[in-house]
């Protein structure tokens, strides 16, 4: 499954560094908190990146270029041009190739001295316990719920630590869970939010910088757990507000009822994640809305007839910026006060970027007693690809 | 008794994207009814239907979290922090969801 990059560190732990490592660690080796028991330490480390995205990005280059001996990047994803605007370890060549892979040559090329395993695979409960075994720290650099229970979970049964980092627009979350007298993911977060109640599209994105900076936090915090050194985040969650510049911690306590790190554990096995969460695989909140639809395609015929159709866009204001079909703007979450902009006898095709939100907006109309409405299929990404081309995809 | 309830970015959409408001209040429960009374539409996102705070809620007062001290009854005073910890799962944002 793996694809590895040599050297394989041998079953013995390194007692001795090469010239050529010394003078690549000298930096370390100068200062007495690490020196040369600590670069050995560090040498000796397996760490597993679970994701190698925008947290991925900075914990595998930095943890690469301390020296840990053995890097394990579990990613299956493919390197998009979306990503390239925060994922650092990936250039413009690397679009199309797996994540784990690219990452894998990237991080090889920064040091050709460690071990590093590209695991092309979807973490799973059937596999976590199998992946995990031969590392010492998991490193969580996900971005769904599913998955962040699941390495918790896989983490207290096995007694890893877990290095954890969470972003959201421009706000990142750090601390380290599994650690015998410290908290877990589900003492601080007992149950997954409802997918009906997350912050919808509108409030997606990401400035590029903030994963960068929550994923230095977590190599940070990686690097104390190896030496053992300084104050580790065990207990404390940091909470970083990048557009006020502001960092503040809160306290994290161990639930003696938690039921996975409390003193009566009731779960002794991964489970099915999705499920807990209430998603199952990819599909997103409110897709499975059906209403009647039209295809890129009907539309551009009818609109070239010179039918008379009302262009509803459900997008917001700024996504209208980057491109948009000449429609009336109304973004999803105003439409039930905006309404009566609206002329409910003549027909209506409402769009939004991928034709989930306009949906929504479409199923809203139909029960506020709208009748001639249709969703335009597929968004502006579809008309992209079936109409014009001229219309940028984002 | 002036206190400050810090609203995360996840639930600005939904109180008039605000950062922070305050209120006057001398319970945490006091401070969190004066936000959702301002913000009516927060409400479901912090409150069960039958008006529990919701288990994915984590609130803290300054830097502890309720559930540690006397809940929703925590007696506030002049000048504390209240903060709503949303659980975020973000680590890349190449799948936002619902777009």
């Amino acid at each position: 499954m793996a694809t590895t990059t040599q050297p394989q560190t041998g079953a013995k732990p390194a007692t001795s560094l090469t010239n050529e490592e010394i003078l690549r660690y000298s930096r370390h080796l100068i200062m007495p908190e690490v020196g040369m028991e600590g670069q050995l330490k560090l040498k000796n480390a397996k760490v597993l990146l679970i994701g190698t995205g925008g947290l991925g990005a900075p914990l595998g280059l930095y943890l690469a270029a301390a020296g840990v001996g053995r890097l394990g990047l579990v990613d299956f994803d493919v390197v998009d041009f979306t990503n390239l605007q925060r994922q650092v370890t990936f250039g413009t060549s690397d679009v199309g190739k797996f994540k784990s892979e690219a990452a894998r040559e990237r991080l090889s090329n920064l040091n050709p001295n460690i071990q590093i395993d590209a695991f092309e695979t979807k973490l799973t409960s059937d596999n976590a316990l199998e992946l995990f075994k031969d590392f010492d720290i998991i490193v969580d650099g996900t971005d769904n719920f599913p998955t962040r229970y699941l390495v918790n979970d896989a983490c207290i049964l096995l007694g890893k630590p877990n290095v954890y980092g969470s972003i959201f627009r421009f706000e990142g979350q750090a601390t380290v869970f599994g650690m015998p007298e410290g908290p877990c993911y589900r003492c601080l977060y007992p149950e997954p939010p409802p997918p009906g109640l997350v912050p919808s599209c509108a409030e997606g994105g990401v400035l590029g910088v903030l994963p960068g900076i929550v994923g230095s936090i977590q190599a940070m915090e990686t690097i104390k757990l190896i030496l053992g050194r300084g104050e580790s985040l065990v207990g404390r969650l940091l909470l970083f507000d990048a557009l006020g510049m502001k960092f503040r911690e809160l306290k994290l306590r161990k639930n003696p009822r938690c039921p996975m790190c409390g003193e009566h554990r009731t779960i002794n096995k991964l489970i099915d994640y999705y499920e807990f969460c209430g998603v199952r695989g990819e599909e997103a909140p409110g897709s499975d809305v059906q209403v009647p639809e039209i295809t890129p395609r009907q539309l551009k015929s009818r609109l070239d007839r010179g039918d008379d159709l009302f262009i509803l866009d459900v997008r917001e204001p700024h996504e209208f910026q980057i491109c948009n079909l000449k429609g009336h703007l109304i973004p999803l979450g105003e439409l039930p006060r905006r309404v009566h902009e609206l002329d409910s006898s003549r027909e209506i095709v409402a769009h939004c970027r991928s034709g989930k939100r306009s949906a929504e907006a479409v199923d809203f109309l139909r029960k506020a007693g709208f009748r001639k409405i249709l969703n335009l299929k597929g968004g502006i990404l579809a008309w992209s690809d079936e109409v014009d081309p001229s219309v940028p995809k984002y | 008794m002036s206190v400050k309830v810090m609203i995360p970015t996840p639930l600005r959409v939904y109180a008039g994207k605000r950062d922070s408001a305050e209120f006057s209040a001398a319970t945490v429960g006091e401070a969190l009814s004066g936000l959702t009374s301002q913000f009516a539409e927060l409400r479901k996102h912090l409150y069960t239907e039958d008006g529990k705070l919701r288990a994915f809620v984590n609130v803290y007062l300054n830097d502890e979290d309720i559930r540690y001290l006397a809940k929703e009854n925590t007696p506030t005073k002049d000048g504390d922090t209240i903060s709503i910890i949303p659980s975020i799962a973000g680590g890349s944002a190449e799948t936002p969801i619902d777009f």
